[in-house]
This record gives C-alpha cells, structure tokens and sequence, in this order.
C-alpha cells in the first residue's frame, strides 16, 4: 500500500459532498424529529413539578373519560377500513374488468376525493344532513326524520368515503398487474368464474389489499379535522390529544404526551404488522399480458357505469357542496336566498392573510423538501450505508405520527431558547418539510431505482466529478419523480390542518386554520369559501400532476 | 499518445471472498489487450479497479510511470464502453459525444469539428440529433463507441461491448472497433467471456480464473501452447488424457505411456518424473482404419459439420473421444460401431504434470 498518501487520501474522501448531506441531513433529522419525539415521551413520565411518574398513563388506563377515546378511535377507525374494503373492492374489480364507461373520468374523481382537504367532507356532510342540513330539511318537510349525523356513525360515513380510495386505487393497481394466464389456468382447471375470484384472484391480491386497508386505518387514526367537527360529544384520540394540550396550556404537556405516545404506539404497531406479516408474501408480478377486460352488452355496461359513478360523485359531494354553497347569498353568518360573492368579499377582505401565510409556507416548504427529497432519495438508494438505512428509517417516521402528535412535540421542544421556535412561521416550515416530504422522497427513489448506475459512472468516467455528475445527469433524470412527488407534497402542505393548528398563532394562521375556526362560529359561507379556494387550488394541482407524470406515478 | 497499463499485485476482496488475487501484467502502448475468463472470475471487478470505480485492495496500477491508485476516477483519463451502453437518455447523440469533451473545457470552436469526426468514424453521422430512445441496440453500441474515444482518451475500457447484440452485429462491430483502435492507436482493454471474440480482436489474451491470471499469450500461442490444463480446456475443444513417464533419457527424451494403451516418446523440456495430463486437440488426431501407432477405439457417434466430421470414439479404457476430421480429405463415412486407430504428433500436443498446472513439452 502506499503508505504516505493513504491517510489524505482518507480525509479527502471523508469530506466529500455526500457525507456532508448525510451527516448534514442526520443531524438536522436528530434536532427537528427525534428530540421532540423523545421530548413527549419523556414529558408523558414526568409530574407538574418535573420528577417521575406514571401518573398520566395511569390516569389514561383507569378512567372511563380517557380509555373510552381509545377505544372510539379503535373502533371508528375499524369499521371505515371494514367499510373501505367494502366500497373499494368491488369497485376496483368492475372498473379494472369490465368495459364500463368513462373510467378516466371515475378515477380522477375518486383520486380527487382522497386529496380534498382534510375536513371538508365533515363539513360538507353537516350542510347536508346535519341538524339544519339541506337532505335533512327536505326530508323534514316529507315528515321523515333522517338519522344524526353527528358522533360515531357519521365519522365513520366520512372516513369511509375520503378513505377508501386508498383501498379503490391499490387493488385496482394490484388487479391489473395479474397476468392473465393465472386466471386462465384455473378456468382451464373448472373452475367457475366466482370460484376463480375467491380461489386465485383474491389470494394474490391479499397482500395489496391489506396494505390498501392499512392505510385506511392509520389515516383515519391520525385525522383529526372530521372528529373534531363532526363528533360533538363522541371522542377519539387526536382530538383528546388537542384538547388536554389546550387545556394544559403553559406547556406541561404531561397527559397530551401520554396521550400521544398511545397514539404512535398503535401505528406503529400496526405499521409492524404490515411490514412482518403481510408484505412478506407479496405475489404481485409485472404483468406480461394484463388481464382481459370483459365486454359487456350495452345494458349492463350503462348499469355498472352508472353504479361507479354513484359511488364516485358521492365521494366528491363534499367538494362539490362546498363550491356551491361558497357562492349562496350570506347575511352575516346565515345563508340566505340566491347566489353572490359575499362569502369571498369576506374572506379578502378579513382572511387575506391566512390565504398568502398558506401558500408562502408551502411555497417555502416545497422548495426545502425538492432540495432535500432529492439529496435524500439518492443517499438512500444509491449510497447504501448504516446511516443512510438510518435516515431512511427516520424518513418514514413521519407516516406513523399523526400530525397533531408532530405539532405538541415540537412546542414541547421548541419552547425555550436557544430554539425558541412556537409562535414563528418557521416552526411550521418544519412541520411541514417533516410531515410531507415522504411524498417527494419515495416518488423520486422510485424513479432513482431504474436508473441505470452506469449511466452516472460514464460521466465520472468522461471527466466530471460525482458532484457535479448528479447535478448534469441524475438530478436531471430523477426530475419528473421529484417533481410529481413534489406536488403532491404540495396538495397535502397546502391541505394540513392536524399540525397547523396545534402550531399556529395569530399571525402564522392558514387557510385550514381559519376554515375550522371559522366553522366552530357557524360562519359556514366564509368557511366554504375558504375551502373552496384550497379544493380548486388542488383539483388544478393534480391535473398538472397527472400531465407531469403521464399516468406512470400512482398518488398512493 | 496513449498510456501503457502496468499492474503490479493487484488483489480485491469482499469481505472473505478475494475478486481479484494478485494479478501482474503489463498492457503495451497501442496494444489490444483481452481479458478473458469464465462468467464471475473478476473480469468486470479488475476493469473496475483500473477506471476507479472499485477500490485497490493491495498492489499498485501504473499509467506509464504513474502510480493512479489514489487518482480520483474522473481524473484518470480513461474512455469507457459499459455493457449497456450507458446513454444519457436526456441528450442527443451530438450531445451524449460532446459530453466528454465539454468537461474537458475544449474550446466551442472544437467541438462540433471534433465530435462529427467521432461519429462519422463510427458511421453514424446521420443519426447526431436523434435522442437514444430513437436508436437501435446496435446505435447505442456506436454512440457509446465515438463517446469513449472522442476525447482522446490514455486508455481504452470496455466491458463486453458486444454482449447485448446478435450475432451477425457482434461480428461487424468488433471488426469497427479493431480497425478503430488501430487507426487510433490506443491502448486498449476489453473485457469478454467469448473465447472467439477474444481470439479474433485481441493483439494478447489475459486468460483468468478465480481471480488469477492463468496465462498471457498472443492468441495463436494460447490456443496453441497452452500453458495449462484450464487454458487448454478453456479455449477451443481438447480431450485430456492420462499416462505416466516410464522412462527418461539423459537427453531428456521420455518414454510416455498412455492408460488408454499407446506408447511414445517427446523430448520434454523440463524436468519431470511420474504421472501426466496430454492435451490433444480434436482435429490433432489422424484417423486410420488400422495400424499400430496411434489409440485403438471405436465410433460412437458421428456428427456431420459441412467442412469436417466429428466423432465420439471411445478408447480401451471406456474414455470418450473427440476427434475432428476434414470432410475434404475423405470421400466415405465411417460407421458407427467401425474400429479406428487415432494417431498424433507428439511434437504438437500438450503435455501437463499431474495436477495440470505446468506445461511439459
Ligand atoms: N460488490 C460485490 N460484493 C461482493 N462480491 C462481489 C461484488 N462484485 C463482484 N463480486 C464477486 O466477485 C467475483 C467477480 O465478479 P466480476 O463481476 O468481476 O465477474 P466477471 O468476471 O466480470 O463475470 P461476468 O463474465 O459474469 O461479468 C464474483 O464472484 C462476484 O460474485
Ligand atoms: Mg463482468
């Protein structure tokens, strides 16, 4: 060996670009997710005066008041996944089997519903079916009494139709990745059509489905929007979370950490779940000759459309409520005959604020998380190494933490100096970057994954520094990833509410802040007209997310 | 003017397992050099350690007098051809060639002049402003063939370059790149597991197994002289056979005595005592009806090829033959069942010590 310039040798490689965002970015990670994770853990163990207890989880445990919302959260988030299975299912089998009519169109809307902001179906559902709500009115007047929609039943109604499209787009993927000559097999077996679906078809998607019904469960788990409005008095455990850490006020965060830890501990545990037991046996193969789409007569085929598209449009109701009402005539906070613009006159003229705070920090948070979604995706695909596994653990940790949780742990954290961040825009930067960069990282690695490693190594090779070769080349090829990614980081930035309201102050509020705020006074036609800014902001978004992405990035 | 390649002890582990096992050879200036070995036997591994794409465990690689271990890969001025093209799809062809030379801060002027010749050397002028999804495997080929020289580069690297295209194409090509390194005059090395392939292009062979070089010989002598009994089964088709010195001259003259019953006598040119390996080539044997100097056998099986026949002959000792013999030089067949006698010249085979590892003759 060459003994004199072996040790510069090992500087300079140790002071390399790569190392620097590796160890820039773990660190960065280690400040802004862990220490205010282990910040809540360790403030669910201490007292009011700071020594140890276990107070807090004892309390959980013990009293009907706190235990109960667990088991609401549990159960609600059960039965829409039940339900969701339900919905998704069989949708996804007609539509990806069937000749039926205008699937584009049927996919975009369920698409879009799965992407609307987070409590607008809830509001939606009150205007119509609520205590004074237009189906409730109409069929008052017919002398039939409609059921509440308030407290369990309608949480589920809601997380079931914003949710299953999670269950609706993955089968479908599953479902038309089977190669056809596995379900031929078994027809050249005997086999009856029905018996063919239960016997080879469902087996072989199971592993999808499951994890389509996952996501179900973890998202209704962590939402928080729906509950808090929709709920009245029935509880669940985001919402909880929101309130004891409001009524702790001062910063103890003793109960709302507990609390929080509860909540991480079921996602996680059914992320494990997940990770050791289903997606062990994952048959889903590229297919070589997708599955045959049955054509069926004219009848049928108008029945089955018509069966999607009820689904389909009842999913995007919401979207379409809110819209509507947006434009109803309001005097001061009651709707009243006829259409006009008051609602937006309103909101210009008393939210214009909230309106620029939303978009400046998603603008801002969107060009730190394509910077580092893209530093990031590559160090985990391409430069594999105990630490870039680490960063990609940390990455995903955001998924099991609802955004409620992420907020009281950074206020927790941030409080005092030398990071005295709650209150400042920053703090919800953060969060932000925190919460949705996994959009942008896994959509990038995904594309990062087919490219060809010798393509980087020809332009070393032709002269250019690995620096710079990832700026020429890779960068360049990962763009249309990164770019899809991004935007639908940018649809959930734009879109978060569990986060920014445990993180806003008067001045950092944004639009999803003052929709509910705005709600909880009963100014229903300024908070649709809020939402409707953020609905079309999103349906033009995922339009140009489709262009960017031809079809060939799937928004799950 | 290119660089000569020395390598000197290089060795490449992964963990346990060593890729490369203390390899020497030294690659002329404008020479055409070929390394050539069984599918995992550190072909790509040791062609990566010259471009600077895998570290050097133990031993050094010179660039003429340069030591370039620590030089950084994209500072060692080497042209490569990577097996699957490596295209930037986002560019041109025109593109994709100036790439190099771009990086190279070579005057704009330059350039243009400079990359249609590259193109036109591989004949694909026409095709400067398509992208590399319009082109052919073939294409690709030729793209990445004018990027690699385009720049002028000390030292040529490629890893099978042919691999990915059929076999007609295989055969036009390396006919380009040979003419191409001639006129060009650079050095050259070209990694393949296609002993033909290596036969015709290469000015000298590196043979490798397990990570060690076996032989380095112009192809003519590899196929000729191997040196030992994995060269000889390697390259081409050679039936081995077993026997034992009787006796040995002061000459040096030995008496050998084969198991399948054949006597004959070859001056060795080292010193040996005991059992032997002999190579014989297929078309290396006379054929006769009878006689006594040669191995008595039958036919088994007969294949007939166009310009020779081949026949599987099974000897006293129940080992198999193969044995070539010109269809031009006979005008009947030989049945099977038919007892032959299969002679050779001692001077032209290969004799082995015991083990294999040591030519004799
Ligand atoms: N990154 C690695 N880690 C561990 N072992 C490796 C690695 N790369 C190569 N090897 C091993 O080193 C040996 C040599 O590999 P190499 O790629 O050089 O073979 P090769 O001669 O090019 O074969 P082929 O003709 O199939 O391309 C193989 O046994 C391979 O398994
Ligand atoms: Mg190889």
């Amino acid at each position: 060996m060459n003994a004199e310039s072996a040790p510069r040798r090992n500087l300079t490689k140790y002071f390399n670009f790569w190392n620097f965002v590796k160890y820039g970015s773990l660190l960065l990670l280690l400040v802004f997710l862990v220490y205010p994770f282990f910040s809540v853990i360790i403030h669910s163990f201490l007292d009011s005066d700071g020594g140890f207890t276990l107070a807090s989880y004892k309390t959980f445990f013990t009293k009907p008041y706190y235990y109960r919302t667990l088991w609401n959260s549990l159960a609600t988030s059960g039965l829409s996944t039940i339900f969701a299975v339900l919905l998704g299912v069989p949708l996804a089998y007609i539509t990806t089997r069937f000749n039926v009519y205008w699937k584009k169109c049927i996919n975009m809307l369920i698409i879009m519903s799965l992407m609307s902001p987070p409590f607008i179906g809830a509001y939606s559902w009150i205007m119509l079916l609520g205590r004074n709500g237009l189906i409730t009115n109409l069929f008052a007047k017919m002398g039939i009494t409609t059921p509440p929609i308030y407290g369990f039943g309608g949480i589920v109604l809601v997380f079931t139709l914003k949710f299953f499209p999670y269950v609706y787009l993955y089968v479908s993927g599953a479902m038309s990745s089977i190669d056809r000559s596995l379900e031929e097999a078994a027809e050249n077996l005997g086999s009856s059509k029905l018996k063919r679906v239960l016997t080879i078809t469902m087996p072989v998607i199971m592993p999808t489905l499951a994890a389509g019904a996952i996501m179900v469960f973890m998202s209704s788990l962590a939402d928080f929007g729906t509950p808090m409005l929709i709920g009245e008095g029935y509880k669940v455990l985001p919402v909880l979370v929101y309130e004891e850490y409001m009524s702790e006020m001062g910063g103890n965060a003793n109960m709302a950490g507990a609390l929080s830890v509860v909540i991480i501990c079921c996602s996680t545990a059914v992320l494990l779940i997940q990770k050791y037991v289903v997606a062990r046996k994952n048959y889903v193969m590229t297919a070589l000759r997708p599955p045959i789409v049955e054509q069926l007569t004219k009848g049928k085929r108008i029945l089955l459309t018509a069966l999607c598209m009820l689904v389909a449009v009842i999913a995007f109701l919401p979207q379409i409520v809110v819209i509507v009402t947006s434009f109803i005539k309001t005097n001061g906070p009651i709707f009243v005959q006829g259409f006009g613009l008051e609602s937006y006159e309103k909101i210009f003229y008393k939210l214009s604020k909230n309106i620029t705070n939303t978009f400046l920090f998603a603008i801002i948070a969107i060009v730190i998380i394509i910077v580092f979604g893209m530093l990031l995706s590559y160090l985990v695909v391409k430069k594999k190494s105990k630490i870039s596994s680490a960063l990609d653990l940390l990455l995903m940790f955001p998924y099991v933490i609802p955004g409620a949780v992420l907020g009281i742990s950074m206020l927790v954290a941030f409080n005092k100096k030398p990071l005295m961040l709650s209150g400042t825009a920053i703090i919800m930067i953060i969060a932000y970057v925190i919460r949705k960069m996994p959009y942008t990282i896994r959509s990038s690695s995904a594309l990062l994954y087919q490219i060809d490693p010798s393509i980087e190594e020809a332009s070393i090779n032709l002269g250019v520094s690995p620096m710079k070769t990832f700026f020429k080349i890779t960068a360049r090829m990962m763009a249309p990833g990164v770019l899809s990614g991004a935007i639908l980081s940018w649809i959930t930035t734009i879109n978060e509410l569990s986060s920014s309201i445990m993180l806003y102050s008067g001045k950092t509020a944004t639009i999803s802040v003052a929709i509910y705020t705005e709600v909880v006074r009963s100014s229903f036609g300024t908070a649709a007209a809020l939402a409707s800014i953020l609905t079309v902001t999103t349906i033009l978004s995922l339009l140009l997310f489709n262009w960017v992405s031809k079809g060939k990035v799937s928004v799950i | 003017m290119s660089h000569s390649v020395k390598i000197c002890n290089v060795v490449k582990r992964y963990d346990d397992f060593v890729a490369v096992n203390d390899i020497s050879c030294e690659i002329k200036q404008g020479e055409f050099f070929t390394l050539l070995g069984p599918s995992g036997c550190g072909k790509t591994t040791l062609l990566r350690m010259i471009a600077g794409f895998n570290t050097i465990d133990g031993g050094k690689i010179y660039f003429d007098d340069k030591v370039i271990n620590n030089i950084e890969a994209y500072k060692r001025d080497i042209g490569m051809v990577f097996q699957n093209y490596a295209i930037f799809p986002h560019m041109t062809v025109f593109d994709n060639v100036a790439y190099g030379l771009k990086a190279r801060k070579v005057p704009k002027s330059e350039i243009e002049p400079r990359v249609l010749k590259a193109l036109d050397l591989v004949q694909i002028m026409n095709l400067k402003d398509r992208k590399p999804s319009e082109l052919s495997g073939g294409q690709q080929q030729r793209v990445a063939l004018a990027r690699a020289i385009v720049i002028k580069p000390g030292v040529l690297l490629m890893d099978e370059p042919l691999s990915n295209l059929d076999a007609k194409l295989r055969v036009q090509m390396r006919t380009i790149i040979r003419k191409l390194q001639r006129d060009l005059n650079i050095t050259t090395i070209y990694v393949t597991h296609d002993q033909e392939e290596a036969l015709a292009i290469s000015d000298r062979i590196a043979i490798i197994n397990s990570g060690r070089i076996m032989q380095v010989d112009t192809p003519a002598t590899i196929y000729k002289k191997p040196q030992n009994t994995f060269v000889a089964g390697f390259i081409g088709t050679s039936n081995f056979m077993d026997g034992k010195i009787e006796q040995i001259g002061p000459d040096g003259v030995a008496r050998i005595k084969l198991d399948a019953g054949f006597e004959f006598s070859i001056k060795l040119k080292k010193k040996y005592e005991g059992r032997v390996k002999i190579s014989v080539r297929p078309e290396q044997f006379i054929m006769n009806d009878s006689g006594e100097s040669g191995l008595p056998g039958e036919i088994q099986m007969y294949t007939f090829l166009g310009d020779f026949a081949n026949y599987e002959v099974k000897l006293k000792n129940g080992q198999i033959i193969q044995a070539n013999e010109y269809t031009k030089d006979i005008d009947f067949v030989r049945e099977i069942g038919h007892k032959v006698n299969l002679g050779f010249n001692p001077e032209k085979v290969s004799i082995f010590n015991e083990e294999g590892t040591e030519v004799l003759s």
